[in-house]
């Protein structure tokens, strides 16, 4: 790390706090976000000569907050109305930033950040955006590339994002346990909305959005700091690391997929996995079990085996099981089904999905996993036609390669 | 004597060291142990995961309480531990100098004199 690069992170790390501590005060998400930028130059200039602040992150705060009412000020006296109401709130609050920030002040204010980013209003492809440039601060740079697509594309998206949530409806109120735990519950999908972003990109892709992956990774470690005791935010962010764990191996050099079975479990990354793994036992413990623990738990298990045979099948089929029971969809009887044919055999899974085909008619694994259960049960032509519609359904180049490799096998056979 | 040096930083900014950072100050401090392994100094070493996987148990009742999370909540957390032979508490200091060069910016390493020490199996 070269001198100053602490700085940079010490600012990342600081963002989300800070920057909602900001919007707390100001109400206002443009002049959080300047007033940050105005501390982050000044931290810049002076931390560089006179090491880190004891506290960067109440520093910032401190700096930002002063910054932007002199800019207030400023702009008061050109302008007829001066916003008094404003300043006023902000007198109150004096005392309270230049003592010890109250830790659930803290706990809110970033809960409320991502929150808004979660604005109903919003498509997907606007929230996970806006979250990235306001939450984690990467640049618009980063996040188009990311999204493959032009920077100036992507300064538009999350300028038409912020300007659709305003800041009219934002809720300010210091939220009830009830509401907290529905906001949390909203903010989790969305930060498991940004890992699938990057994890479901092609091989060749991978590199681009990868670094996806890692930010919701921060961002679910952050979540779990603030609220250390919750099973599922242990299991989101536990299913997240354990799924990341293996991204080393899921792609082989020309960018087409490596099922899980296939996979060299030596490049799964074991720190990762000691830390997934640590996370949902922790999770298991208060027995108050949901979807990202027992997703998680499946992700474990493939984890805690050191070679594809030793899977334990049966315990996974349970938590499919379980998991259908919390949150039926056909999707997760699709991924059920591969666990019943290693447990069942092929036709005992065929019979489980043959009654999601009219639901799953436009999904690519569907038809991928279809074909592979009856090329085991010797119905090549069947197969084969499987996996043609698969193919027209694949949404990346990689998945398409994975498929051709099954109908070339096929053929041979 | 030995010394334990504990590595305090918050767990929020070295999560945010990239991962080239983080190879950079895991390959710097590589070689500040190198020299201590090389003098005959260098005790068990560990770095630990963020203090999100880890939990408290709380003694003093009939059944222990367990507890989510670190025993203590602080600015800074303990992020890892080195065991060292020094001669004197300078040389501790020195050590820790080394550490903080190779790795700097945020954070703190405490110093403490170890009372009782054993290396117990060789674990790795």
């Amino acid at each position: 790390m070269s001198e100053g690069c602490w700085i940079d992170a010490a600012l990342t790390a600081a963002r989300p706090q800070a920057v909602g501590a900001l919007l707390r005060y100001f109400r206002n998400l443009d002049i959080a976000e300047e007033a940050f930028q105005e501390a982050c130059l000044r931290a810049l200039k002076n931390w560089q000569t006179n090491g880190p602040p004891r506290d960067p992150t109440a520093w910032l705060i401190f700096v930002g907050r002063n910054s932007a009412i002199d800019g207030v000020r400023r702009q008061a006296k050109q302008q007829p109305l001066p916003p008094e109401e404003l300043l006023s709130d902000l007198g109150d609050r004096e005392t309270a930033i230049a003592e010890k920030i109250d830790n659930s002040d803290y706990r809110d204010d970033i809960l409320r950040l991502l929150f808004i980013c979660c604005h109903p209003d919003l498509p997907a492809t606007q929230q996970i955006p806006l979250a990235l440039r306001i939450v984690s601060g990467l640049s618009v740079r980063q996040i188009a590339r990311a999204f493959l697509v032009s920077e100036s594309a992507m300064e538009q998206r999350i300028t038409r994002a912020k300007s659709r949530i305003g800041s009219g409806d934002v809720p300010f109120e210091t939220p009830g346990p009830v509401e907290r735990s529905e906001r949390l519950a909203v903010v989790a999908a969305m930060v498991y909305l940004i890992f699938n972003e990057g994890y479901s990109a092609g091989g060749h892709e991978q590199q681009a959005r990868f670094p996806l992956c890692d930010e919701a990774i921060r961002l679910g470690r952050l979540l779990l700091r603030l609220f250390p005791a919750e099973p599922e935010i242990m299991g989101l962010t536990a299913l997240l690391l354990l799924q990341s764990a293996r991204s080393a191996a899921r792609f082989d050099a020309d960018g087409a997929v490596i099922l899980l079975e296939d996979q060299d479990r030596r490049l799964w990354n074991s720190k990762m996995i000691a830390e997934g793994l640590a996370l949902i036992d922790k999770a298991m413990r208060h027995r108050s079990p949901g979807p990202y623990q027992i997703q998680a738990a499946i992700a474990a298990l493939h984890a805690r085996a050191a070679r594809a045979e030793d899977t334990d099948w049966t315990e996974i089929d349970l938590l499919y099981a379980a998991l259908e029971r919390l949150t039926p969809s056909p999707v997760v009887t699709l991924n059920r089904a591969v666990a019943v044919a290693k447990v069942k055999g092929p036709e005992a899974a065929l019979a489980l999905i043959e009654p999601l085909e009219e639901r799953l008619s436009g999904y690519f694994h569907f038809f991928g996993v279809k074909g592979g259960l009856l090329m085991k049960v010797g119905r090549t032509k069947e197969a084969r036609e499987a996996f043609n519609h698969a193919i027209s359904l694949a949404n990346t180049a990689a998945e398409a390669a994975h498929i051709r490799m099954h109908l070339d096998r096929l053929a041979e056979g | 004597m030995l010394y334990a040096i504990f590595c305090y930083n918050p767990e929020d900014v070295v999560g945010a060291w990239t991962k080239e950072e983080d190879d950079a100050v895991m390959e710097r401090l590589g070689k500040v142990q190198d020299k201590l392994r090389e003098q005959g100094r260098l005790g068990p070493v560990a770095r630990l995961l963020p203090t999100t996987a880890a939990t408290t148990l709380r003694k003093g009742r009939d059944e222990p309480i367990i507890i989510d999370g670190p025993f203590a909540e602080t600015k800074e957390q303990l992020l890892g531990f080195y065991i060292i032979e020094c001669a004197s508490l300078e040389e501790a200091i020195d050590t820790a100098k080394d550490l903080a060069v190779a790795n700097p910016g945020t954070g703190s390493y405490e110093i403490r004199p170890v009372s009782i020490f054993r290396p117990g199996v060789d674990l790795t």
